[in-house]
């Protein structure tokens, strides 16, 4: 069945190879070298004075309490933004899939949000939920609910969490979108005729035969959760109150561009990058044997 | 449709972009008749329009050199520019830099011309006399010789609602002079129905940086850091103690609100939300625009046992103009840069800068200007800020801070304070946290400085 490309000259190839080569060494290859290169390092802010460390900056940064407290805050918010994000999208598309009035119109509204850059939505959010400005804040206030996220980590924590996953419905929504309408209708039909209800036919036809979307929005709401919710934290809470809404990622920005400790920052990365590959390849290890490709 | 090899590559893509840390490009100098000069700041509107309005009079009143002012962002954002353009070779002739960067500043040793140094060299004439003692004490190194040109400083004072000092039976022209009457007049406040009687921006340069500035005592040890890099923070000392424990006891008692950190707490305050309010006297002019009720100014109160002589002087904020070295700068660009920094030490420019903006004069002379033309009398409480930060001779504790990565150690103490409000923690426990982790910083500073 596959088609061989054949080329006359043996250049081509890697001539036209050539460009994507160069994209990834100068724009993701050569930056990681760096970080690594500068994690082993002790330097000042501006590069004048730079000493060899060794694994320094490493055992500075794992045997800091406050690393780990936000190695595991990390890990409660992307859980919990990436179930948040995947069961409410696939609950809407599910929806939406249905024949009903205005379908259209519902799908699209829903693909809003998707539109909004992190720290645009992160706004929004402090006009509903601030307690002094936020119209939800207040009314929570007025009905006598003491609600100020500026001090207490747990709604804080709740607050980043829904903003962050609010952000990524509509990414996910699309995607459960285009794999529900890919299911073919005469295979629904069969099971109803047999007499399946509506949920058994999602658990045994439906989710099953979703599960490469499933698992590729597994992956990428991960990736997202790790490292592109930045704008909506450093908008909302900066990390506190305290350190209860500090991930990872805002912590290599606070100690590399706030405190200019760039080796610090810079293990940090390379920690972060080890836990991003050693996640990615444990999902594609193990839960992809249980995904149906058609 | 989606495979695996897709996958992987925006899995991979995301990573590595997290590695990306964005070097700023330097911006272009033409070679034409003018010196052209680079000069970078963090002031936004409308503060950096009535800045580039000094700029582009100085760039009209002669015809050697021409200033170009560009806003890089919040002032860590144009820190951060100016070293990644500095690490690039391409740092800017000036740049706008943070009071609390001053530290790191001063260590970057040959990223840095001293303004005492640029003016020896280009004959310009410079008094570093000319300047508020707080505010050249806060720039000098530790030979007193001034570093930076100061430029617009500000400090810590109080505002408060006239309105709600009437309803709550308050004297509103005898605001509370000493931390006892201000408790006092806390509770008389919220007993008139004020959900936030008191509030603080800058918790920490507020209440930390200026509480030692006052009350004489050491914020750390070798005279703030002025002696040297091994300075050990003091804020766990009984002066600090007491007072973090009071403000987390009026938080429990509804007397006073912690409204969040650096200077989010400021809207609290125009809005008449919160009854008092200890920020920056920059605030003053966004109050004028913003409040509709009676307020005035006041000095910050002070506790009377930890102050027998009395309250000395506050410390400054704000920032300073820093010139930088690139590998192919030349003479004429210093002399170009001397020229301009003669001509923002002019008492009517600090005057005029500090009439429209309240910022505070940085000079003698731009005050007695002030004062000449009748400022303070059309405009009651704007001269309490400079008036605060000149009422005592600066001793070692009151010059101001010079320790490493300051903004992290006041961040570290910010979080501290949020577990203490959250009733996770003591002021004895926040305090001796905060000691611990902030001399980790500063040990890592020493450590990245040395030699």
């Amino acid at each position: 069945m596959q088609r061989r490309v054949t080329f006359d000259s043996r250049l081509l190839p890697y001539l036209l190879l050539a460009p994507q080569v160069a994209v990834t060494l100068v724009f993701f290859i050569w930056p990681a070298a760096q970080a690594v290169w500068q994690s082993v390092h002790l330097q000042d802010a501006f590069g004048i004075r730079s000493e060899f460390v060794w694994f320094e900056n490493f055992t500075y940064v794992l045997s800091d309490p406050n690393y780990l407290d936000t190695l595991q805050t990390t890990v409660i918010f992307s859980v919990a933004v990436t179930v948040l994000a995947m069961g409410v999208a696939l609950l809407l598309a599910v929806l939406a899939d249905s024949k009903i009035k205005g379908a259209s119109a519902y799908k699209t509204l829903l693909i809003w949000p998707y539109a909004l850059a992190p720290a645009v939505a992160a706004v929004l959010w402090m006009f509903i939920f601030n307690p002094d400005i936020g119209s939800f804040g207040r009314a929570l206030r007025a009905m006598g609910y003491d609600w100020d996220y500026r001090l207490n980590g747990g709604q804080a924590l709740l607050m980043v969490i829904l903003a962050a996953s609010w952000k990524q419905v509509s990414y996910n929504f699309i995607f459960f979108l285009a794999g529900l309408q890919a299911i073919p209708r005469s295979v629904m039909e069969a099971a109803s005729i047999d007499g399946a209800g509506p949920v058994r036919r999602f658990w045994t036809i439906t989710f099953p035969l979703l599960s490469p979307t499933t698992f590729f929005l597994l992956v990428v709401d991960m990736v997202y959760a790790f490292f592109e919710t930045f704008g909506t934290i450093h908008a909302l809470t900066q990390g506190g109150p305290g350190k209860a809404t500090e991930t990872l990622i805002f912590r290599v920005y606070q100690d590399g561009v706030v405190n200019n400790d760039l080796g610090g920052s810079s293990a940090q990365s390379v920690i972060l990058m080890v836990i991003v590959i050693a996640l990615t390849a444990v999902q594609f290890r193990f839960v992809e044997r249980k995904v149906h490709y058609s | 449709m989606l495979t695996r090899r897709k996958l992987a590559l925006l899995t991979g893509a995301a990573t590595t972009s997290a590695l990306l840390f964005a070097a700023a490009l330097p911006g272009t100098a033409l070679a034409q008749q003018k010196t052209m000069i680079d000069f970078w700041h963090g002031l936004p509107q409308p503060l950096g329009g009535q800045l580039e309005q000094i700029v582009k009079d100085f760039n009209d009143s002669q015809q050697t050199v021409q200033v170009n002012a560009s806003y890089k962002g919040s002032y860590p954002e144009t820190m951060q520019a100016a070293i990644a353009a500095f690490r690039a070779g391409n740092a800017p002739h000036i740049v706008q830099m943070f009071e609390v960067g001053t530290a790191t500043m001063m260590a970057a040793g040959p990223a840095v011309k001293p303004v005492y140094q640029l003016m020896q060299e280009t004959g310009a004439s410079f008094d570093p006399d000319a300047y508020i003692p707080a505010v050249k004490g806060y720039y000098s190194s530790k030979d007193g010789k001034m570093m930076a040109l100061p430029f617009n400083s500000s400090t810590t004072i109080m505002f408060y609602n006239k309105d709600a000092f009437q309803k709550a039976g308050l004297d509103p022209n005898k605001p509370p002079a000493t931390w006892p009457e201000m408790i006092e007049a806390t509770k008389k406040l919220k007993a008139s129905g004020s959900t936030c009687p008191l509030t603080t921006s800058w918790p920490v340069w507020a209440q930390f940086e200026q509480l030692g500035a006052i009350h004489n005592t050491p914020f750390a040890t070798q005279q703030n850091g002025f002696g040297g890099l091994n300075a050990e923070l003091k804020i766990n000392a009984p002066l600090y103690v007491k007072h973090v424990q009071t403000l987390i006891d009026m938080q429990k008692d509804g007397l006073f609100k912690y409204g969040g950190r650096d200077n989010k707490p400021d809207a609290l305050f125009p809005s008449g939300e919160c009854a008092m309010i200890h920020g920056s006297s920059g605030l003053r002019s966004r109050i004028i625009k913003e409040a509709n009720f009676a307020w005035g100014a006041a000095p910050l109160p002070y506790w009377p046992e930890f102050a027998k002589d009395g309250p000395k002087n506050s410390i400054i904020g704000g920032a300073a103009f820093w010139v930088m070295t690139a590998p192919k700068r030349t003479p004429a660009e210093y002399k170009a840069v001397s020229q301009f920094f003669s001509y923002l030490a002019r008492p009517e420019v600090d005057a005029k800068w500090h009439m429209d903006t309240g910022y505070v004069p940085v000079t003698m002379k731009g005050y007695e200007l002030a004062k000449s033309q009748g400022y303070y009398e059309k405009n009651p409480g704007a001269d309490v800020p400079a008036a605060q930060l000149t009422r005592t001779p600066t001793t070692e504790n009151s010059m101001g801070l010079r320790l490493g990565n300051l903004p992290e150690i006041r961040n570290i103490i910010q979080e501290e304070l949020e577990k203490a409000f959250q009733g996770q923690q003591d002021a004895r426990q926040a305090l001796d946290a905060s000691v611990k982790r902030g001399n980790a910083v500063l040990r890592n500073f020493e450590r990245a400085n040395k030699g």
